[in-house]
């Protein structure tokens, strides 16, 4: 088993009004500071046997087909080192 | 004309969209999202609502649904599709019309009776209207703002593929006041608000709306 991220963020030029809220709910709980806030989505995706290439490929396919709108959104995939489960 | 209206798991507005559908002169079929099947009819119209729950994105999920095989390629064919409001989403999800929509700039739901203006009459969906004509009918979406790349939106404008634009204030913050769009060929149309409500006097803004059910007949019978 092992476990493939998929990171997917709007576009810079693409507004988010998510991200605003949040932005402004920072100063009213007394967090100064941060001037943006841009919130995506992050999908983990456990996969079967070893990380090979053609897996990736495939992943990266389900990440630019179902996972994000290449319109609005772009993505990221990176392998996770996955813990052995405890004996 | 047979029209099919497709029923997606979470879809709201399928019967008020029947129930134009049969009030603009035509026979409403009612199809299933499951079914790779459009049951013989002459066009089809994707209705509002929220299926799937708006997971994922909006009209994601719907947009790999069994049905939608059957839709995208009868649409390149140059079937007339209609997409309203989640039917919209799911038209752009499906890459037969450019742009996205996202959550209104604003962050509030909108529901309003909202003025638009005709901007295009020469789609099997809108020939009913004068190019111009201005019109009421309901809108309500949470996530309705329009966009699309620059040089996306200056080619929309340039071939005269926009529908329909918002009057009297931008709802949700879609680019250039954009509240409908059409393909190339012009036979799928996408329209945030509902002209599905605005079709009895009895309820809603009036009859503005019916025109959006009436132009296939007419277009039929031209």
């Amino acid at each position: 088993m092992a476990r493939v991220v998929v990171d997917v963020m709007l576009k810079p030029e693409i507004l988010d009004p998510q991200g605003k809220a949040v932005q402004g709910a920072l100063p009213r709980l007394g967090f100064t500071g941060v001037t943006d806030v841009r919130q995506g989505k992050r999908f983990e995706l456990e996969v079967e046997g070893e990380v090979t290439e053609a897996r990736l490929a495939e992943i990266e396919e389900i990440a630019g087909t179902l996972l994000s709108n290449p319109v609005i959104e772009d993505f990221s995939v990176h392998v996770e080192a996955t813990r052995e489960p405890a004996q | 004309m047979k029209i099919g209206v497709v029923t997606f798991p979470g879809s709201l507005d399928d019967v008020d969209a029947q129930r134009a559908v049969r009030l603009g002169g035509n026979e409403a079929v009612a199809l299933w999202h499951g079914d790779h099947d459009l049951q013989g009819v002459d066009a089809v119209v994707l209705p509002g609502g929220f299926s799937y729950g708006d997971y994922l994105r909006c009209g994601a999920i719907s947009r790999f649904a069994p049905v939608m095989t059957e839709v995208i390629e009868a649409a390149r064919k140059g079937m007339p599709v209609l997409g309203i409001c989640n039917g919209f989403q799911i038209l752009c999800e499906s890459h037969l019309l450019p742009g996205a929509l996202i959550r209104n700039d604003h962050r509030k739901f909108v529901c309003r009776d909202q003025r638009l203006r005709i901007d295009n009459n020469r789609t099997p969906w809108t020939s009913a209207y004068d190019e111009g004509q201005e019109v009421t009918i309901v809108l309500k979406n949470g996530e309705g703002s329009f966009v699309a790349d620059e040089a996306t939106l200056d080619m929309l404008e340039g071939e005269g593929r926009v529908v329909a634009r918002y009057l009297d204030g931008n709802p949700n913050g879609s680019l250039r006041d954009i509240a409908g769009i059409t393909n190339e060929r012009g036979n799928v149309v996408g329209l945030m608000p509902h002209p599905e409500h605005a079709v009895e006097d009895l309820c809603g803004p009036g009859t503005d709306g019916l025109g959006f059910f009436t132009s296939l007949a007419e277009g039929a019978l031209a």
